[in-house]
């Protein structure tokens, strides 16, 4: 049986290193570089026709936008208006990682820590920017939540300052453990269906509804990552 | 777990760096306005149809209102002209009747009297009738030529008796 983790395994296909940081262009490069055309070409070619009634692959444009500028409104309100463009292609930036990832052969960049802590830690950074330019030093009554006794400072200051600071780390784990787990368990289940012969179309058929749910796992993890940033953001501009 | 060997962190957060920039000035300079012109266009021509059907109707219900009143009126002059007609036509037959009524007494009053005319006249052939069958006969029994005069007074007289 193939080993299970290798599958995310990374292929320096053209090595480069520019001033000795190593920058090659990897197999999850490449995947990154389709995911990106694919999102342009689904987007921009399935709204070519500007039709009135729009057909099947606009109305999917079509749902794509207004879910996500749906996401920004009700949890940021007006003043994340201009922040719909990075939410949209985060949003679109995950969900094709995710799925190009459920493509036999192919490879999943979200199921990268690196790369998901990477996007979590901008936001990160970003959202606390946006809150300190907005509110100044008075962004720092996050950390102290307003009514509660003074008394209770010196515990809740610490717990809220963990919160605050595990956010990139919660969001980076949660999407890498959602996809490497269910990698891994698609790899092994598969495994099963060739070690077993004949018998093997009982994991075949639990394979086929793993494979369901793994699209499902794709999507609303996508989601839940956007989503999530939506709030932080929420929480810098409004603070709560 | 190749997730956890730092040698490709650096190309694969350099890749994500420029994909996903490279995403992003794509996706808000070219996907999303194109995106969202679609879906405004649409809202307005939602909203110029609405508004376009909207006077449809107030036009619709002006028609009718017009055509309501038209057919009210027409129905009235209808009306008008049924009972003109009528009247006319009563006041025609009544005319005629009348005319007709007139001529009849007038034939009748006529025939009453040419009956009358010819009552005198049989009862006076009657009376000189009876007159000569008077003389003659008294003159065949009894040989006397009575005087007319006389005869006539019987026969008025018996004439007289027998009506």
């Amino acid at each position: 049986m193939a080993n299970p983790v290798e599958q995310f395994q990374i292929e320096p296909l053209v090595p480069l290193h520019v001033g000795g940081v190593n920058i090659s262009f990897t197999n999850s490069a490449l995947l990154m570089v389709i995911s990106i055309s694919l999102t342009m070409a689904f987007l921009t070619l399935s709204v070519r026709s500007r039709a009135l009634v729009p057909g099947r692959w606009q109305s999917m444009a079509e749902v794509f936008y207004e879910f996500v500028a749906n996401m920004v409104r009700d949890n940021v309100g007006s003043e994340g208006r201009k922040f719909f463009p990075f939410i949209f292609t985060l949003f679109m930036f995950l969900l094709f990682g995710d799925l190009l990832g459920l493509v036999p052969y192919s490879f999943t960049y979200t199921s990268h820590i690196i790369v998901n802590f990477g996007l979590a830690l901008t936001v990160f950074i970003g959202v606390t920017i946006i809150g300190f330019m907005r509110h100044g030093t008075h962004y720092l009554r996050m950390f102290f939540p307003h009514g509660a006794p003074i008394l209770t400072a010196p515990i809740l200051i610490p717990i809220e300052l963990i919160s605050y600071m595990s956010r990139p780390f919660s969001l980076s784990i949660r999407l890498f453990a959602n996809m490497t787990v269910g990698h891994i368990m698609l790899k092994v289940i598969g495994g099963f269906v060739i070690a077993l012969g004949v018998l093997g179309v009982l994991p075949f058929v639990f394979l086929s509804a793993i494979t369901v749910l793994e699209f499902g796992i794709a999507i609303l993890q996508a989601y839940v990552f956007t989503i999530l940033c939506c709030i932080y953001l929420n929480d810098a501009i409004h603070m709560h | 777990m190749p997730q956890f060997d730092p040698t490709f962190y650096a190309p694969q957060l350099f890749w994500l760096l420029v994909t996903f920039v490279v995403l992003y000035i794509l996706m808000s300079t070219l996907a999303m306005p194109k995106i969202g012109a679609v879906l405004e266009d649409r809202q307005r021509k939602i909203d110029d149809n609405l508004d376009k059907a909207a006077k449809l109707k107030a036009e619709a219900e002006a028609a009718i209102a017009a055509y309501e009143q038209a057919l009210a009126e027409s129905r009235a002059e209808a009306q008008k002209i049924l009972r003109e007609s009528a009247d006319a036509l009563a006041r025609q037959s009544e005319a005629k009747q009348k005319e007709l009524g007139d001529r009849l007494a007038a034939q009748i009053k006529a025939g009453e009297a040419r009956i009358g005319a010819a009552k005198e006249q049989a009862l006076a052939h009657v009376r000189d009738v009876a007159v000569d069958v008077a003389k003659s006969a008294a003159g065949k029994l009894t040989g006397v030529t009575l005087d007319d005069s006389k005869i006539a007074g019987a026969v008025a007289a018996a004439m007289q008796e027998g009506r």
